[in-house]
C-alpha cells in the first residue's frame, strides 16, 4: 500500500490517478478499528505519547494516533479540548513535554516550525494570518519553496531569480483562479474579507506544494454560501492526492466531507473512525453534552420534582403574607 | 532679519555632512524597523562600534584607514549577532529593550578610564583621516553658488552622498527580491512566514546586520566629518533624531531616509537661526524679549520640531513618501 500511494510532486488539479489513489486509501479505511489510535494501513502521520501540560493543567495527553494517508481526516472535540493545542505541538509552533512523532517516517522531534513546514506539512491558522501590507499575489510568490532570490547575494543580481520568479507566478495566478481570488491579486491582503482571507490562507497553503494540509478551523467566521465552496476545495485537496487533517466545529461540514473522524476531549483522543459511527458513539456524546443528558426521567421522578416545585412555591407565597 | 542668508545657511545643512550621517543611520533603520520591523533603539551602537573601530585600528596599530573600515564593518555584523542571538527568537520588544541598553554600554565602555590608552576616554581619538585626506581632490573651499563648502567638507559631502546612493540602490535591489518580500511578510506576521517554511530566524539576522552595517557607514562619516570621534557623538538621541528622519521620509521606503535627512536638518537650521535672529537685541527684535530670550531660543527648534512631528504624525502618519491606502490596512 505505502509504495503505490507516494505522492508525485506537484500535482496541480484532481487526476485520475489522484482519484483512484484517494478512493483506495479511503476504501482501506472500512478495515481499521473503530477505537481510539487505531493502526492505519498507510499512516501519513504518526503521534505516540504526546503531552503538553500548562501548569496543572494536561492541555493534550494522546497515547496513540495515526492519520492514513489521502484520505481527509477530522479532529474534532468541544471547546478545550485541545485540539489547536495539539495542532501546534504537531507543526513544531509548540513543543511537547513529551512523545514522539513523524511524518512520513521522519521524526519531527525538537524540529523547527519552518522545517516542518518545508517537509510538506504545512497548516493553516485559526485566526487567519494574511500578510495584510503585501498584495495578494505576493503573499502567494512569498510561499513558493526553494527561491534562489530568498538568497540575500543573490537577491541583488534580478536575472538570477527572475525566471524562477516568473514561473512562480504563473502558479500563484492559477492556484488564485481555482479559489477565486484571481481578480484580487493586485489589491493588499488586508483589504480581503475574512472569508476571502481564508480561501487566501489556503491556496498559499498549496503553494508551498505540501503533502499533508493541516486546517485549523477553516470554516470558522464563513458565510453559508462561502462555506460551499470551502467544502469542495478542501475536497479538491485529497482528489488531488493530498492528505488533509483538519479541526472543525461545524458537525454539518465533518459529516459531509470527513473520511475518518477523531474525537477529542479533554486533550485525550476519546473516539475514532468514520462519521457516521462517530458521532453514534456515546462516548462521544457524552463529551459534547454532558453525560446524563439522555437519563430517561420516570414518572416517579417527574412527580418527585413536580412536588418539591409546588412546595417551593408555597412556602415564597407565606412568607409574602 | 536676513532670509537669503538663512536660507542658504539651510540648505547648507541639509546637504551637508550632518543630513549624511543621519540618512545613512536612518537607511540603516529602514530596513530594521521599516521592512522588517525590528525595533532597533540602538542604532547609535553600531554607528560608535563602526566609527571606534576604524579609527583605533588607524592610531592604535596604524593599519590603513581603508581596512580600518573593512575592520569596523566586520565587528558591527559581529554585535549584531551578540545582540540577535538571545532576542531574536522573542517579541519585538525585547530587541528594543536590549539594542537600547547595548547603545549605552558601548558609549560608557569607549568614555572609560580604564580603556582610554585604547578609546582615548571623553576626549575620543584623532588623527585618522589622513589616508581620506589625502585622495581629496579639491584644493579649495568649493562654492556652489546658494552653498559652499571647506575643502575637507566638501570631500565628506561629495564621497558620503556617494555612499547614500549606492546604499538606497543595494535596498532598492534587495527589496524587490524575495529575499526582500520575507522580510516585509516577517513585518506583517511571522508565524505566517514559519509556517510556510521560512526560517524567520535566519532573515531577521541577517537584517539586522544589514541595517547595522549601514549604521556603521554612518559611524564612518561620523568620525570622518570631523577628523576625531569621542563618545558624546554617540549619545542616544542621535537613534531617535535618525527615527524621526524615517517617520518624515516615510518608512519601508527607498527614498524615505534621504528625504527625511534633507527635511530634517533644513528645518531644525532654519528654526535655530530664525529664532536666534528674531530675538536678537542687534537688529529688529520680532519677539520680544519678555517671550524668548536670545539663550532660549536655540532650544525652542526642538519644541517646534518635535510639534511638527505629532502634526506630522496625526495628518500624514505615512510619511512624505508612503503609501496611505497601506497605512489604512491594520489588518492582524
Amino acid at each position: 500500500m505505502a509504495a503505490e500511494t507516494s505522492l508525485p510532486t506537484n500535482i496541480e488539479t484532481s487526476s485520475e490517478e489522484g482519484l483512484a489513489r484517494s478512493a483506495a486509501a479511503r476504501a482501506a479505511l472500512a478495515d481499521v478499528a473503530r477505537e481510539p489510535g487505531a493502526a492505519k494501513p498507510d499512516p501519513i502521520l504518526v503521534a505516540d505519547g504526546i503531552t503538553r501540560a500548562f501548569g496543572g493543567l494536561k492541555a493534550v495527553d494522546v497515547a496513540h494516533l495515526e492519520v492514513q494517508r489521502g484520505v481527509i481526516t477530522a479532529l474534532i472535540g468541544p471547546n478545550g479540548a485541545g485540539k489547536t493545542t495539539f495542532f501546534n505541538l504537531l507543526t513544531g509552533f509548540d513543543r511537547p513535554d513529551d512523545g514522539t512523532w513523524s511524518f512520513n517516517g521522519t521524526k519531527l522531534n525538537r524540529m523547527p516550525a519552518y522545517r516542518v513546514a518545508r517537509l510538506g506539512m504545512v497548516r493553516t491558522f485559526q485566526l487567519t494570518k494574511v500578510l495584510s501590507r503585501l498584495t495578494v499575489l505576493e503573499n502567494m510568490r512569498v510561499a513558493a519553496r526553494g527561491q534562489t532570490g530568498e538568497r540575500w547575494w543573490a537577491a541583488l543580481f534580478a536575472p538570477l531569480w527572475r525566471g524562477q520568479e516568473n514561473e512562480n507566478t504563473d502558479r500563484a495566478h492559477d492556484l488564485l483562479a481555482r479559489f477565486l481570488l484571481d481578480k484580487k491579486a493586485a489589491d493588499f491582503a488586508g483589504s480581503l474579507s475574512g472569508g476571502q482571507r481564508k480561501l487566501l490562507e489556503m491556496a498559499r497553503a498549496l503553494m508551498v506544494d505540501p503533502e499533508l494540509v493541516m486546517l485549523d478551523e477553516p470554516m470558522a467566521g464563513v458565510n453559508p454560501a462561502l462555506k460551499q465552496s470551502l467544502l469542495g476545495h478542501v475536497k479538491s485537496l485529497r482528489d488531488e492526492g493530498r492528505t488533509v487533517l483538519f479541526v472543525e466545529h461545524d458537525m454539518d461540514m465533518v459529516r459531509d466531507i470527513s473520511d475518518w473522524v477523531v474525537v477529542m476531549a479533554q486533550g485525550q483522543v476519546i473516539a475514532e473512525g468514520p462519521p457516521d459511527s462517530v458521532m453514534a458513539d456515546p462516548r462521544v456524546i457524552d463529551a459534547y453534552l454532558g453525560a446524563h443528558h439522555d437519563t430517561k426521567l420516570t414518572f416517579e421522578a417527574e412527580e418527585k420534582i413536580l412536588d418539591a416545585a409546588q412546595q417551593e412555591l408555597a412556602e415564597e407565597q407565606e412568607n409574602e403574607q | 532679519m536676513d532670509f537669503s542668508s538663512l536660507f542658504s545657511d539651510s540648505l547648507q545643512q541639509a546637504f551637508g555632512t550632518s543630513a549624511i550621517v543621519y540618512c545613512l543611520a536612518a537607511i540603516g533603520l529602514n530596513i530594521h524597523f521599516g521592512y522588517t520591523g525590528l525595533l532597533n533603539f540602538g542604532q547609535a551602537a553600531f554607528m560608535a562600534v563602526g566609527g571606534y573601530t576604524m579609527a583605533m585600528f588607524v592610531t592604535q596599530w596604524d593599519v590603513s584607514l581603508w581596512l580600518a573600515m573593512l575592520a569596523g564593518l566586520g565587528l558591527t555584523a559581529v554585535l549584531a549577532i551578540l545582540l540577535g542571538i538571545p532576542t531574536l527568537r522573542l517579541r519585538a520588544d525585547y530587541l528594543a529593550i536590549v539594542t537600547i541598553a547595548a547603545a549605552e554600554i558601548v558609549r560608557q565602555v569607549y568614555g572609560s578610564i580604564a580603556l582610554k590608552k585604547y578609546f582615548g576616554a571623553q576626549d575620543g581619538l584623532t588623527a585618522f583621516s589622513a589616508d581620506f585626506r589625502a585622495l581629496n581632490p579639491f584644493d579649495g573651499p568649493v562654492d556652489l553658488g546658494i552653498v559652499s563648502w571647506g575643502k575637507n567638507d566638501a570631500w565628506v559631502v561629495l564621497v558620503g552622498w556617494f555612499v547614500v546612493a549606492l546604499c538606497c540602490l543595494v535596498v532598492w535591489l534587495l527589496m524587490r527580491s524575495p529575499w526582500g518580500r520575507i522580510l516585509k511578510s516577517i513585518r506583517e506576521d511571522e508565524d505566517a512566514v514559519r509556517s510556510l517554511g521560512k526560517n524567520v530566524y535566519y532573515y531577521k539576522m541577517q537584517s539586522l546586520m544589514l541595517g547595522g552595517m549601514i549604521g556603521a557607514l554612518a559611524g564612518f562619516v561620523t568620525a570622518l566629518k570631523s577628523a576625531a570621534i569621542n563618545p558624546s557623538f554617540f549619545a542616544t538621541d542621535v537613534t531617535f533624531f535618525a527615527y524621526t528622519v524615517l517617520l518624515i521620509g516615510g518608512a519601508a521606503r527607498v527614498l524615505g531616509p534621504v528625504v527625511g535627512a534633507i527635511i530634517f536638518w533644513f528645518l531644525l537650521t532654519f528654526l535655530d537661526l530664525f529664532f536666534s535672529a528674531a530675538t536678537d537685541d542687534v537688529g529688529s527684535v520680532l519677539i520680544p524679549s519678555s517671550i524668548m530670550t536670545n539663550q532660549q531660543a536655540s532650544l525652542v527648534r526642538f519644541i517646534v520640531m518635535g510639534l511638527a512631528l505629532m502634526l506630522l504624525m496625526i495628518f500624514r502618519p505615512q510619511g512624505i513618501f508612503g503609501d496611505r491606502r497601506e497605512l489604512a490596512i491594520d489588518g492582524r
